[in-house]
This record gives C-alpha cells, sequence and structure tokens, in this order.
C-alpha cells in the first residue's frame, strides 16, 4: 500500500476472441490511474467496467486460494489476484494468456478441462484397498502425524497451470504430463492410504510422456505460486520409477 | 432446441453439490453437474479454518460428543434453527470427517504428550493423550464448548474439496463447466430442471432431470464488501425465488465475520483466534475481555463483530484511508506455529499487505462473511413448494444455523448436508419419472432467449455495471451488522427503484457469446430481488436475534419471532418479496429456548418455553436408567438415511 497514488499505469493487453468471426489476435493498451493497495484483480476490472466491457479474464476468490486468475505478467506466469501494480516501478504492465492451454477469450484459458483430463490420466483419487470395509461409525485409521503434514505440504497445488506454462518440454511435447501431474503423483505416493505401487506408477509416468521427458529446466520451481518442491519431487519420482523399472 | 437429460441434475461444483452428485451416483442414479467455474475452483476451496465434528480427540475435546455439538449450534442460531436438522447433522458430521479422511482428506493428527498451546493470551502446556497419537486433531473455535473443529493447517477447504472432486472424477461424474443455470423449468409444481447458458459460447441449453439440486452457495456480492468469491451471487436462490413457488428462508440472516483485512475484505480463519490470537484497538489495547469477560475473542462470531463495531464507534478503532479498524494479533503464537497451521494467513498478508503476522498486526473489520438464509428446504433438501427441487449447502436453508452460523459449521455443513440429501435425492430419483411436455420446455428457452435478445438490442438505458455497485451500497449502508426502522425502510425503497431501473439494461458490448457484461445484466435484476428479500425481511422483523441486529429493538423476542420468514416473489412484476411466517414449534423442541450467556439477557419469553422444560424434566424424572440416545430419541424423534443411523466411537468411551 506504499505505492505513490495517483501514478499512470498503462496496462499492454492481450485480445483476441475466438468466438467472434473474423476477430484478430493483437495487443490493447489502457491507461488507468494506480490506487493504493491496488492488485491487477482491482485494475482488471475497472478497465472493464470504464473502459472496455468485452475484456474477458477469470477471477474467483481473488485471494490466490482457488488458482483461476493464472497469466503472464510481464512475462511471468502468476497468480493475477495477488499481484499489486506497485511491483512494476515503470507502471507498464504487458499481460498474455498462459500459453500452452486452449484459449477461451483475451486473458481466459482453459485449465478446467486440462486439469480434468490430468487427473483423470492419473487417477487422481485414493486407490484403497477394495476388500476394505467401509465403516464411518469406528475410530478414523490413525496417521502419523509428520505424514499427514507431508501429505498436505504437496497437497496444496491450486492447478492454476502456471507450472505447465513455464514447461519448455510441454511446449515441444503435446502429450508430456507436467509438474502438476507430478505433483499429484507424489503425493498420492506419500499417502500410506493409497496402495498403488511403483511398479503401478511405473506405467503412469515411466516413460518420455512421464518423468523421463522432464529436461529439467525446472521453470516448473521457479514460477509456482505456491513454492511447491517441483525439482525435488521429480527428482524423487524419477529415482523411484528407475529403481521399479 | 438443445436437451440434456439426467436423473439428477446438480448446479454448482462446490462440496455440497459434489458429495450430493457422488451420493446419488453411488446409488445408480445417473448424475450430472453445472458449474459457473472448475469444480475445484469454487468458493468451498477458501474455507480455512476446519470443519466442526465430535470427534473428542484431543485433551480440550474431551467428553465431547453429539449433545454438545448439537447444543452449541442451537445455542449459536439463538434458538432459530431447525432442531431437527441440527441433530441430523450432529450425528451425521464425525461420520463426514471419517468418510472424507478415506477419500484423502490429510487431517492434520494429534501428537500425544506434550504440546505448548496459547490460551487468553498466555502460554500454557497441555498434555494430550497417548491413547490419541495419530487420530483426527481439533482446535478451538468460536462459540463451542470444546475444541471440535477439524483441520488441515488453514487449507481445510481446499483439501476438502480436492479429495471430493476427485472422488467424483473417480465415479465419472461429468460436470459442465462456465455453464449459468439462468432459470428453473417447472410446471403444476414440479421442477423439470433448468435453462443454462454456455459461459463462452453463449448457447442455451435444457437441462431436464427428475431431480434437480441448488447447491450454488450464497449470495455475498450482494454486499459491496464481503469475503465471498466473486461467483457468490447468490443465483440459485435466485432462480429459486423466480419461480414464484418455491419459498426463500431467513433471508435477513446474513452473516458478518470479526476478522476479514482492510481494504480487501480477505478473510483471516477464526482459528487466528482460536489458535489464540487477540483483538487490539488503536491504543493496542486488548478490549474483548471488557466485553465479554467469559469468551472474550471466542464469543460468537455475530456477538465479536457487533462488540468491535461498538468499540469503533467509541473512537477506539484505528483511523485509515479505507475507515477505522482494529488489529489482529497472532504474534505471540510466534514463527513455527504461523507458518504451519496459519500459512495461508501468512501468505495473504505477505502478498496483500506486505505485513508479516509473525511479527506485525493484522487491519481487520467485520466483513460480510455467511448467508444464513436461502432456499428453505424440509429436513430431506427437498423444498416444500416444488416437487423434485432440492437445495444443499450455504444455498439452502435447510435451517441447520438460524441466525448465526458457528464457525466449522459450514464446511460441516456442506459435506454432511451432501450425504444426506444425496441419499434422499437418490430415493427421490429412483421413484420418479420425467414428465414434461415438450412444450414447457421449449417456453423455457424461448423466454431466456427473448431476455437476451432484448438485452443485446436495447439502445439505451441503465448501466449494469452501475447498478450492482448501487444496490452492494445499500446492502452495506442500510442492511448491515446494526439495523434500524428508518435506514431498513429507507433501503427497501432504493433497491426498489434500482429493481425498477434494472428492467431497463442497454449494453455496451451487444454480443451473445462470450460477455460478461451480458452474463451480469442477467444476474443483476435477480440480485436486486434477493437484496430486497433481505431488506424487507430485516425491516418486518422487530427484535435481535443472532446476526440480526436491530437498535430499535435490542431484545430476542421469542413470543412473537420465534418463527422463519418465508419470502416468495409471486409475480415477475411484482416490486417486493412477499413475505409469509412458520413457527418454530417450542413444544418439540430438544433444547428449549434459553439464554446463550452473552451479555444481559433480555429475551422475551415464549410462554409454550416454561411448558417444554417442565415436559423434559419429567420426562428425564420418569426415566432415570435412560441414556443419552434414548433422551434424545424420546424428546425429539428424527429420521436419517439407514446408512448414516449408526452410533459414533470415541477413543477410550467405545460407543457411550
Amino acid at each position: 500500500m506504499d505505492s505513490a497514488p495517483g501514478r499512470t499505469l498503462r496496462f499492454h493487453i492481450f485480445r483476441f476472441d475466438p468466438n467472434l468471426p473474423g476477430d484478430k489476435p493483437r495487443m490493447q493498451t489502457f491507461q488507468l490511474e494506480e490506487a493504493p493497495g491496488m492488485t491487477i484483480f482491482i485494475a482488471l476490472n475497472e478497465i472493464r467496467e470504464r473502459f472496455e466491457r468485452s475484456l474477458q479474464f477469470d477471477f474467483v476468490c481473488r485471494a490466490g486460494i482457488c488458482g483461476s486468475c493464472g497469466m503472464v505478467i510481464n512475462g511471468k506466469p502468476d497468480l493475477a489476484c495477488r499481484t499489486l501494480t506497485s511491483t512494476f516501478p515503470d507502471g507498464e504492465i504487458t499481460l498474455l494468456p498462459l500459453p500452452a492451454f486452449e484459449l477461451i477469450g483475451d486473458l481466459s484459458v482453459n485449465t478446467g478441462k486440462f486439469m480434468r483430463a490430468v487427473s483423470e490420466r492419473i487417477e487422481s483419487w485414493i486407490h484403497s484397498d477394495p476388500s476394505e470395509e467401509v465403516d464411518l461409525d469406528h475410530l478414523e485409521e490413525r496417521m502419523d502425524p509428520d505424514v499427514a503434514d507431508k501429505i498436505y505440504e504437496l497437497d496444496r497445488c491450486i492447478e492454476c497451470g502456471c507450472c505447465i506454462s513455464a514447461c519448455g518440454t510441454k511446449r515441444m511435447r503435446e502429450s508430456f504430463l507436467g509438474a502438476v501431474g507430478f505433483m499429484h503423483i507424489a503425493r498420492f505416493h506419500v499417502d500410506p492410504r493409497d496402495k498403488r505401487s511403483d511398479l503401478d506408477w511405473y506405467d503412469v509416468i515411466g516413460d518420455d510422456d512421464g518423468v523421463f521427458g522432464c529436461m529439467s529446466l525446472m521453470g516448473c520451481q521457479d514460477n509456482c505460486p505456491k513454492d511447491l518442491p517441483h525439482q525435488a519431487q521429480i527428482a524423487f519420482l524419477r529415482r523411484r520409477m528407475i529403481a521399479a523399472a | 432446441m438443445k436437451v440434456i437429460y439426467s436423473d439428477v441434475l446438480v448446479i454448482g461444483g462446490g462440496l455440497a453439490g459434489l458429495r450430493c452428485a457422488i451420493a446419488a451416483k453411488r446409488r445408480g442414479q445417473d448424475a450430472l453437474v453445472l458449474s459457473l467455474v472448475p469444480a475445484k475452483r469454487s468458493h468451498s476451496a477458501a474455507a480455512q479454518g476446519g470443519m466442526q465434528a465430535s470427534l473428542a480427540n484431543v485433551l480440550r475435546g474431551h467428553e465431547d460428543n453429539e449433545d454438545v455439538h448439537f447444543g452449541d449450534t442451537v445455542r449459536g442460531s439463538d434458538w432459530a434453527c431447525d432442531q431437527v436438522v441440527a441433530r441430523m447433522f450432529a450425528n451425521t458430521a464425525p461420520k463426514a470427517v471419517r468418510e472424507m479422511s478415506k477419500w484423502g482428506v490429510p487431517w492434520s493428527r494429534v501428537r500425544s504428550g506434550d504440546r505448548e498451546i496459547v490460551v487468553n493470551a498466555e502460554r500454557i502446556t497441555i498434555r494430550e493423550p497417548e491413547e490419541s497419537q495419530g487420530l483426527i486433531t481439533a482446535r478451538d473455535f468460536g462459540g463451542t464448548k470444546k475444541w471440535r473443529t477439524c483441520f488441515t493447517a488453514d487449507g481445510t477447504g481446499h483439501t476438502l474439496l480436492y479429495a471430493m472432486d476427485n472422488q467424483a472424477i473417480s465415479l465419472d461424474i461429468p460436470v459442465h463447466e462456465r455453464k449459468e443455470a439462468l432459470a428453473l423449468i417447472h410446471d403444476s409444481g414440479v421442477c423439470h430442471g433448468a435453462v443454462a447458458r454456455d459461459l463462452v459460447s453463449g448457447e442455451l441449453t435444457a437441462y431436464l432431470a427428475k431431480a434437480t439440486v441448488l447447491a450454488t452457495g450464497g449470495y455475498g456480492r450482494i454486499y459491496s464488501v464481503t469475503t465471498n468469491a466473486v461467483i457468490v451471487e447468490g443465483m440459485g436462490a435466485g432462480i429459486a425465488l423466480e419461480t414464484g413457488a418455491a419459498p426463500l428462508g431467513n433471508m435477513e440472516a446474513v452473516q458478518f465475520h470479526p476478522t476479514a483485512i482492510v481494504p480487501v475484505g480477505i478473510l483471516m480463519t477464526e482459528g487466528c483466534r482460536g489458535d489464540g490470537g487477540v483483538l487490539r484497538d488503536a491504543d493496542g489495547y486488548r478490549f474483548m475481555p471488557d466485553y465479554e469477560p467469559d469468551k472474550k475473542e471466542l464469543a460468537s462470531r455475530d456477538v465479536v463483530s457487533r462488540r468491535i463495531t461498538e468499540h469503533i464507534r467509541k473512537g477506539k478503532g484505528v483511523h485509515s484511508r479505507y475507515g477505522d479498524h482494529v488489529w489482529l494479533d497472532i504474534t505471540q503464537l510466534g514463527r513455527a506455529h504461523i507458518e504451519k497451521n496459519l500459512r495461508e494467513v501468512r501468505e495473504i498478508c505477505m502478498y496483500f499487505l506486505g505485513i508479516d503476522p509473525v511479527k506485525a498486526y493484522m487491519p481487520v473489520r467485520p466483513t460480510h462473511h455467511y448467508s444464513m438464509g436461502g432456499v428453505r428446504t424440509k429436513p430431506n433438501g427437498e423444498s416444500p413448494g416444488l416437487r423434485g427441487l432440492f437445495a444443499v449447502g450455504e444455498a439452502a436453508c435447510w435451517d441447520l444455523h438460524g441466525f448465526n452460523r458457528l464457525g466449522g459449521n459450514s464446511l460441516a455443513e456442506t459435506v454432511v448436508a451432501g450425504m444426506i440429501v444425496g441419499e434422499y435425492v437418490a430415493d427421490f430419483s429412483e421413484g420418479a419419472s420425467l414428465d414434461i411436455h415438450t412444450k414447457v420446455v421449449e417456453e423455457a428457452l424461448a423466454h431466456q432467449a427473448a431476455r437476451i435478445d432484448e438485452l443485446t438490442s436495447r439502445s439505451q438505458g441503465e448501466d449494469v455495471f452501475a447498478l450492482r455497485s448501487a444496490m452492494q451500497q445499500v446492502m452495506m449502508e442500510k442492511v448491515g451488522i446494526f439495523r434500524h426502522e428508518e435506514s431498513l425502510q429507507a433501503g427497501v425503497e432504493e433497491l426498489r427503484e434500482l429493481l425498477k431501473r434494472s428492467r431497463n439494461i442497454a449494453l455496451q458490448n451487444k454480443i451473445k457469446s462470450s460477455n460478461p457484461e451480458l452474463a451480469t445484466a442477467l444476474r443483476v435484476p435477480t440480485m436486486i430481488k434477493l437484496a430486497l428479500s433481505v431488506a424487507c425481511g430485516a425491516a418486518a422483523r422487530k427484535e435481535s436475534r443472532g446476526a440480526h441486529a436491530r437498535e430499535d429493538y435490542p431484545e430476542r423476542n421469542d413470543r412473537d419471532w420465534l418463527k422463519r420468514t418465508l419470502a416468495t416473489w409471486r409475480n415477475p412484476s411484482d416490486e417486493l418479496p412477499t413475505l409469509a411466517y412458520e413457527d418454530l414449534d417450542v413444544l418439540k423442541m430438544e433444547l428449549p429456548p434459553g439464554s446463550r450467556g452473552y451479555g444481559k439477557d433480555v429475551t422475551i419469553e415464549h410462554p409454550d418455553t416454561a411448558v417444554r422444560q417442565r415436559q423434559i424434566e419429567e420426562y428425564k424424572a420418569a426415566h432415570p436408567d435412560a441414556d443419552r440416545y434414548q433422551i434424545s430419541k424420546a424428546l425429539m424423534p428424527i429420521d436419517l438415511p439407514e446408512k448414516y443411523r449408526g452410533k459414533n466411537e470415541r477413543v477410550g468411551k467405545g460407543f457411550e
């Protein structure tokens, strides 16, 4: 909230609506007076209400929790809702939609469809022992408190898509799973309730579309808004897959 | 005419909707979910602090059980909840937590042995029982007698929603994303589904189903400053209201959370205070013990919000360019605790305020947070006005919360109600067949198409964003924490004027496909009707109860107002809702009305209260050997789906 009030910001925003016949991709510039504590969420809403009603973008929680608002902000994928305009000293802010996802329009991309496909591909749910009886009346199964904390640590991914947009491998190889998928797998791998073995996982990620495809550029690690340990987890999964093979 | 059929149509992909869809699907019913956003982005994800269930694993949860949870919930509601529902809920909550554990939620666990905690601003050491090692732990929350709120750090909603959505994916339940239900399709008192608009292509589709479930969350965005996500615009309740047949319940029951950060209004979980944080004024003075010597910062939310407001009115607030606020101080909890159990809180402060709560106070003030009101339902989740229409979670007035919801009871409601209502939805769907004339469907589609045509062709008229903003200001200023006849009446008149103007909206962007202005224009008139239902209900209710605080009627008046407000919108051309009332029957209550224990008790008693108290005493005297289950069953019988009727085991207690 310390930024000087009254500064004029210049937003350079990618515009293209694939639904409109004949529309062509272009950049459009808007000028806006900065307000104290202004975020890109606040700025984009103001631009839409005051200057350009057709401008498309996605926000839901506007608190950095839901992962809806990933976009490329001055060259780096990040969550727009919690990015303060004051972090850009020259007041020039360029906004592009996340690459590697289907474009809905302007800054809005279809991460939902992508993430559902990832979930289906890696079966991102607990695979328990089917013979285990489901009984909700008895005491819950105990878990080592440290293990529970460790699962949560890896369960904090919000599927914003920044890792996918920052991934060199993904850009070259459409079928590459990507860091979001590896993080989910690492999460289930550490969870004692999930009974899948390394051999089961090998079938999912034991090839170039899986962990062996990663070129270790670590764009995921550098751009994850939740600071998840992508590098360590990909390395860990690689080791496990080599051992399993 | 595009038509999609399913057995069960669920509108809303948050926790409650997904759990309902899962219940139906597991019973062999074909379930389909419509959602404005990808399901994992639903507002359920934002719930930080936790989910109440009386597992009684921790030391300070010792002796907790369904009865204590039930009692806290009823007292918290200021006796306005449906006690049958509160009972169904309290009995099922432990099963819900245990089920979510099986589905992968990494609940934080009990570490047995000595641990340091902060209570009443002092560090003390307690010893967690050996026998609880590795069971699900719990933290303290406001308005509860026991530590009952189960959590995963402060990302509880996130972990629950991910586990739930993944479960839905495993069952192959389709979620149609970026679809907005614009109207319910109904005929002769039966709901047959909804007309939905694709927010990308603009295409209209009739989704037809035997059972339709509204799970769209609350209506927070009718207020200008709210903790709620931007999609929480109350459209589920809105389209129910617009049927003219399905009533909304207690719309005036609106909760303000004591601690959202200034100015952005993002919630700082009650866990901050539950874990030992305190509130301070401009002088750094801890003021809550002066107002509430017993519960202090952990009084119920409505109470703390009012006390903060009172204190600010006395000139003790911290002045800022965004108005006065107080401080939330969690510095005494220490870095290790904050970085582990309150890390979202810390992250939000760092990003939005540039401060580290390990070292600095957070600027907070009461901010709109939760909608206790919603689509009125019976205990089985069905609307009393339209057959085949169900509502669940915050969208519903199932009436678990009455006039004030306890922290930790909303996440719990989403999952528990999803489980229970989901079974009743499946029952209904199994026994029903879709019987609808295509003409009804055609008309419903044509009506929405005509609305869109009108909006995209009108050349001059009202600006939709200006109307929305005016409505939000009226609600904030005139239908807020403290209410008064004069300002409420003025608010109703202003909203009525806005409603008339909203019938003449003109758009700048006239395309029919993806168009945020058009989407807003389709919502705003409905939102103003919801706002009017809140304001009219508040103006009519001449008492103070829970979150509804009338300065001109400070007493809770059980004699005249122990009743639920029902709002319907009879004709589309009406300018005000029609209000009716449904009495709460004291003679059927398991827990007859009493004092909540905050401030001076100024309740005007209901004549049946003393009668009911005597009946209960007589029953207990005549049955000295009855256990708590027998007493509860005799005083207030409830029905639950067969699979949820079992007793809950507790460590060291068995099924006592």
